[in-house]
């Protein structure tokens, strides 16, 4: 890895090069929960001053600007006997400033879904491919539990990546793009304290981590687990109402739906991301549901995350944002269900 | 007008209007792009809302309003007759609406609070669905135009539709909405059937729940949460029947 040395100055001159050519969508204080704490979402920004890049988390994870929650898949022409189908993707470029590790990580295991595997999504792919994605270092979030998932630090899938150093950023260099927007507005080599304070202040982040799950073993757990009454007692508080999944970061079921103009001239298809947590989620034609209750359903979403993922690509979905432990309006989080579930064990 | 080369037919619909504020009947005739293409569709025989003809022959009848007189039984059994397909527009039509409210008082002392010493001839409120057979409901208050286009199109051409099984909340969600409960206000869309792409929320008021009960609504969590949330019982219960969607799952 390639490493510099930003100052702040010629970080701000760097986002505001970038705002001049393309949209730049950041972290952005939307609103005030009412015990005070202020709440950020990804949104496009047309002034530097309007990003808060001192967010402790967005309530929604950048995934919308890759796989949007409504998403346009084709539109048809129909004449007489004939009919005519256009797609469009979106290709223009975009920057995203301020993901924290996890959710470059995020973006890598939707990677590994969309790009490499067997049936690459060109929707996904020329949006992934035409973003430019700034991260920085931050300290942990509230419930995060990415550490225990080794998903608190990142070395690809971004641009450029910054540790806020307080004068400066210590940043690694993760594209060729990246590079050259350095150097267009100036940058200077690293030196043995810029790297001592770097590690420092790596430490510093890494000590402030309070909450942390066993994951090591969770696939087996999981699979001896498969009756265990920790699904009911969870299944039972669950509202089907799909929140967890929209704001998860690697969540990405969708359904489809066809359109047609009133005057039957032209169609539509049309993607909308969807939750396994959804009463028909599971339901087929002839109306068999083979999820037919709600402690089945949150079952089958925590084994998507922590075992299936892993038998197919290796590693865990989940990247430990607790985004969706803090949108449950009841209070199912992963910390405590997978805690349950180990007590259980060890009962 | 054809369809993938199939010449369509132009189904007779007829609306009709019990008990309720005619605001579903009004959306019918909205959403002025697309007005023509839908009275291009179907031809209407009965509709006062926008031509004066009437007929008895018709295939699908939409009835708007609840079921709050005698008469309107009458008119209901006779509308249920002709129709081929009956379909129960609106809150007011599928659970009763705001005028259920009324159900929970009693009925002289109802009428006298509202006609004083001229009283009307009136009954307890109630669903189009509870006096005769219904085919198909469209909730809403009042109904979405793009979904009753959809319902149309689905019952003439058979053009897929279904209505959403999931809650509000997730239509919030896909549209950003800080949720109501992050500054402290009560929110039915945990429970309430999506379609509607949630403005209530978004508009900062909270969902009152028009669109009834989603499928397998978690109705008894969904209490013991917005209890340990601090709402009181009577304050629940008020939302839940203000379109009286929610009999059965009150506090
Ligand atoms: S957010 Fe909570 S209540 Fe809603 S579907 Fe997910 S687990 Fe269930
Ligand atoms: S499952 Fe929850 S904690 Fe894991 S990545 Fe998704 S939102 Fe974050
Ligand atoms: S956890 Fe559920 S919603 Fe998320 S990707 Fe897996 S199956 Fe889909
Ligand atoms: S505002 Fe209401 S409908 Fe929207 S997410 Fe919150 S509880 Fe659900
Ligand atoms: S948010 Fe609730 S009250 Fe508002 S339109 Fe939708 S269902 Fe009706």
């Amino acid at each position: 890895m390639l490493f510099r040395i930003l100052s702040r100055d010629r970080f701000r001159t760097l986002v505001e090069t970038i705002m001049e050519t393309t949209e730049v969508v950041a972290p952005k204080k939307v609103g005030v929960r009412s015990d005070g704490e202020p709440i950020h979402q990804f949104l496009p920004v047309a002034d530097f001053d309007e990003m808060d890049l001192a967010h402790e988390t967005t309530e929604h994870s950048a995934k919308t600007y890759f796989l949007p929650y409504r998403e346009n898949l084709s539109t048809y022409a129909f004449s007489d006997d004939d009919w005519q189908q256009e797609v469009h993707y979106r290709i223009q470029p975009r920057a995203m400033v301020g993901l924290h590790a996890c959710d470059i990580n995020a973006l890598l295991r939707l990677d590994k879904v969309f790009v490499r595997d067997h049936f690459p999504s060109p929707y996904y792919v020329s949006r992934r491919r035409n973003t430019l994605i700034i991260g920085i270092d931050h300290e942990p979030c509230e419930g995060g539990f990415c550490r225990s998932l080794g998903t608190d630090t990142v070395t690809r899938g971004f641009d450029l990546y910054l540790t806020d150093l307080g004068d400066r950023y210590f940043v690694a260099v993760g594209s060729d793009h990246g590079f050259d927007l350095l150097n267009q507005v100036g940058v200077a080599e690293i030196s043995d304290r810029d790297t001592a304070d770097y590690l420092e202040e790596r430490k510093r982040i890494a000590g402030l981590f309070t909450t942390e799950v066993a994951v090591q073993n969770l696939p087996n757990l999981l699979d001896i687990e498969f009756e265990s009454e920790v699904w009911k007692t969870w299944g039972a508080k669950c509202l089907g109402c799909g929140s967890c999944a929209m704001v998860c970061p690697t969540c990405y079921c969708y359904g489809t739906t066809e359109r047609v103009s009133m005057d039957f001239s032209s169609g539509s298809k049309e993607k909308h991301l969807y939750a396994c947590t959804v009463v028909d989620f599971a339901e087929v034609a002839g109306g068999h549901n083979f999820r037919p209750d709600r402690s089945t359903r949150l079952k089958y979403r925590y084994y998507h995350q922590h075992r299936g993922f892993v038998e197919a690509h290796d590693e865990p979905k989940c990247v430990g944002c607790n985004r969706c432990g803090r949108a449950c309006l009841t209070g199912i989080n992963p910390l405590d269900v997978i805690h349950d579930l180990q007590a259980e064990d060890e009962a | 007008m054809k369809y993938l080369g199939i010449d369509s037919v132009r189904p007779r619909i007829a609306v009709f209007e019990l008990t309720g504020c005619e605001g579903c009947e009004l959306q019918l005739a909205n959403k002025e792009e697309t007005l023509a293409a839908f009275l291009d569709a179907v031809e209407v025989v009965n509709f006062r809302e926008i031509s004066s003809s009437s007929s008895d022959d018709y295939d699908i009848a939409f009835v708007d309003g609840a079921v709050s007189r005698a008469d309107e039984v009458e008119r209901l059994e006779v509308i249920r007759e002709h129709a081929k397909v009956l379909v129960a527009l609106g809150s007011c039509a599928c659970f009763g609406g705001v005028s259920r409210l009324k159900n929970a008082f009693d009925l002289n002392e109802a009428n006298r609070e509202v006609y004083g010493d001229r009283p009307q001839e009136t009954l307890p409120v109630r669903a189009v669905s509870e006096v005769v057979a219904v085919d198909l409901e469209i909730p809403g208050c009042p109904v979405s135009k793009d979904e009753v286009e959809r319902i149309v199109q689905h019952l003439i051409w058979d053009v897929p539709y279904h209505f959403p099984a999931y809650p509000v909340c997730l239509e919030c969600k896909q549209r950003y909405t800080v949720c109501t409960y992050e500054v402290g206000l009560l929110c039915l869309g945990p429970i309430t059937r999506a379609g509607c792409n949630a403005p209530c929320p978004a508009g900062g008021l909270g969902c009152w729940g028009c669109r009834g009960p989603a499928v397998e609504a978690n109705a008894e969590e969904f209490l013991t949460t917005v209890h340990e949330r601090g709402f009181t019982n009577d304050e629940i219960a008020e939302r839940m029947s203000f379109f009286g969607g929610f009999e059965g799952l009150l506090p």
